[in-house]
């Protein structure tokens, strides 16, 4: 298990240094002169020869790409992402660690939510296959595929936060949620996570489902089912403990692959709710063009994805021994 | 291919889904010509006006009638599905192709750039590469069919695996025949079916991929209207007009179904087996 888990996180060096070549390339490639950006074109700014000499220094701009790709990755190793090009200039590290709890806590509930319902509804809809629930879920995963999130969260937020009024439509806190009693201020915020959480649980327990229902279909023709069966075990052992467990290990490597998806919903889900998290700052960045955040932003965000995926393999691995054992994934 | 129409004729709901994708392109074309108003047209005597008979889908903020409007925003949505998933599968064909026939290290250069590219959330990178592009349809539709190619390198990769070990491709090696021919004219065409179900699902996802950037206001920019920035707008608007929100994402709804049915109908018909593995390529693409 051990030299298991060493092969697969060296496995993942080259990814990591990848990760920052495809970020460094993809924002340099780009057209434009990163001292026009900062200056925001406001040519008073840009003709002061001083100022233009001092912003190429500081970004090196004078340099070839080359070199300032390694100056950079000199710097993300010490763990510095340099300043934004807002008029605030905070370091960039300092504010995606102000988001990135507000992210993960959006996305580890609703991956436990999605897995929640996704499993016993796949589990149904496979062993009563053609019946009214399984007919009526499938329908659910087609809408469900083809419902764009952010016209669902416009839908909820017309009936809920305006029609009916039950919940808030943006942001995390009230106004005068400083006011509030602790309790108070618990039940504040969780009523504001109800509509993105809903939102962002809808497409992926499409998925989910649909695949737990795949999964389970596979499992239940098997011969050790036939077998357990014909020892005269009680159906609901035989599906709840033989079939659900077998039935279960492709879901963990189906969660690894669909982490970026998930992650990536979150720009969507937060500039919609006015969420401040990882997808608003990034929203942002990309309309200020605030380059040192955008390069963070899409560091951060991958290596948290390739992490989260090297840990699926290893819970696949830890769950089913076959895997470990010569016989890879393709 | 007469077996393949008769399996596919039995799927009621993918024949459903290839109707619907036919008249949403014939409405797409014939824009112009059915348009009750000019898309682009303010009046400002019609500001937000709700459905009634005049103004089928009521009026926006500038009162622009909406109807028109979505009439032409789906040639948008119809231009980005099938341009970014042509160029998608045109780099997705190219790098299996090489990867699969060659094996060795093209190989596994390739999928460790599959694996790279996978693990970008892809909203994420979209936005890094748009914050720096002039947004035009033009850098929409390259930019997705630039970063969704991996799905397609996957299954052909995976095809040609598998074809080049078969008697007709051992058979044309031995006569001596180049490389480049054995790929385009022996094992290519062989291998075509699942990509162009990887199509089918791809278009869909192309549509809510391009909808998501216009209604982030990172897309294809107004005045030219697309379903994504008509929803944008219908969200300033969200306490007033409800008809903004609706409609243009019952659109998107709809046309998104309509491929996903036709393409899994596709797919049964064409072979059973594939039931599983394009089923992947779908959520991927997500």
């Amino acid at each position: 298990m051990l030299a298991y888990a060493l092969r697969r996180l060296v496995l993942a060096i080259p990814l990591l240094i990848g990760i920052t070549f495809v970020s460094f390339v993809v924002i340099h490639l780009a057209p434009g002169d990163p001292t026009q950006i900062i200056t925001g074109g406001d040519p008073s700014l840009v003709h002061d020869p001083k100022l233009y000499q001092q912003l190429i220094q500081e970004y090196g701009l004078d340099k070839p790409l080359h070199v300032q790709y390694w100056n950079w990755l000199k710097r993300l190793l010490r763990l510095d992402f340099g300043k934004s090009f807002a008029p605030h200039a905070r370091p960039v590290l300092t504010m995606i660690g102000e988001r990135l709890p507000i992210t993960l806590l959006l996305n580890v509930v609703e991956m436990l939510i999605i897995l929640a319902l996704a499993v016993p509804i796949g589990v149904l809809s496979a062993t009563r296959q053609y019946s009214t629930f399984d007919k009526i879920t499938t329908m659910f995963v087609f809408v469900g595929f083809a419902t764009p999130d952010f016209w669902l969260a416009l839908l909820l937020m017309i009936l809920f936060g305006i029609q009916l009024g039950w919940l808030p439509i943006s942001g995390l806190r009230s106004m005068n949620a400083e006011y509030l009693s602790f309790w108070q201020q618990q039940w504040d915020f969780l009523s504001h996570l109800a509509l993105p959480i809903l939102v962002a649980t809808f497409g992926g327990l499409a998925g989910f489902s649909r695949y737990m229902r795949q999964s389970m279909l596979e499992v239940v023709r098997q011969d050790y089912i036939q077998s357990a069966r014909a020892k005269g075990l009680a159906e609901r052992v035989v599906i709840g403990k033989h079939a659900l467990r077998n039935a279960l290990l492709p879901i963990v490597t189906i969660l690894g692959l669909s982490l970026p998806g998930l992650i990536g919903g979150s720009v969507i889900v937060e500039s919609i709710f006015a969420i401040p998290g990882m997808g608003q700052l990034m929203v942002q960045a990309a309309f200020e063009r605030d380059y040192p955040v955008l390069m963070g932003n899409l560091v951060v965000v991958s290596t948290l994805t390739l992490f989260a995926n090297l840990l699926a393999d290893l819970a696949y691995s830890f769950v089913d021994p076959r895997i470990r054992v010569g016989r890879r994934r393709r | 291919m007469r077996s393949f129409w008769k399996a596919f004729k039995r799927n009621k709901l993918a024949l459903i889904g290839g109707v619907v994708v036919a008249c949403l392109a014939l409405l797409a074309v014939l824009a112009p010509a059915i348009s009750p108003w000019d898309p682009n047209r303010p009046d400002v005597k019609r500001i937000l006006e709700p459905p009634s008979g005049r103004h089928l889908f009521g009026t926006d903020q500038l009162g622009r009638d909406v109807l028109s409007r979505m009439l032409y925003g789906s040639q948008v949505s119809l231009a980005v599905g099938f341009v970014s998933v042509g160029i998608a599968a045109t780099i997705g064909i190219l790098l299996g192709a090489a990867a699969g026939y060659h094996g060795g290290l093209v190989d596994a250069a390739t999928m460790r750039l599959v694996d790279l590219m996978l693990v970008f959330p892809r909203f994420f990178l979209l936005l890094a590469v748009l914050a720096f592009l002039k947004p035009s349809i033009w850098t929409i539709m390259t930019v997705i069919g630039f970063t969704g190619w991996m799905g397609v390198a996957r299954l052909v990769r995976a095809e040609f695996l598998a074809l080049k070990e078969r008697e007709f491709v051992m058979w044309s090696q031995s006569t001596g025949a180049s490389a480049f021919r054995i790929i385009w004219r022996h094992i290519l065409p062989n291998a075509m079916g699942p990509v162009l179900v990887a199509m089918t699902l791809g278009i869909p996802a192309a549509i809510l991929t391009e909808s998501g950037l216009s209604f982030l206001g990172l897309g294809v920019q107004p005045p030219r209207a697309t379903w994504g920035n008509i929803l944008n707008e219908g969200k300033d608007a969200i306490e007033l007009a409800w008809w903004l929100s609706v409609y243009p994402g019952l659109a998107i709804l709809v046309t998104v179904l309509s491929y996903n049915l036709l393409g899994e109908g596709i797919r049964d018909a064409l072979d059973p087996r594939l039931r599983q593995s394009a089923g992947r390529v779908v959520s991927r693409s997500r």
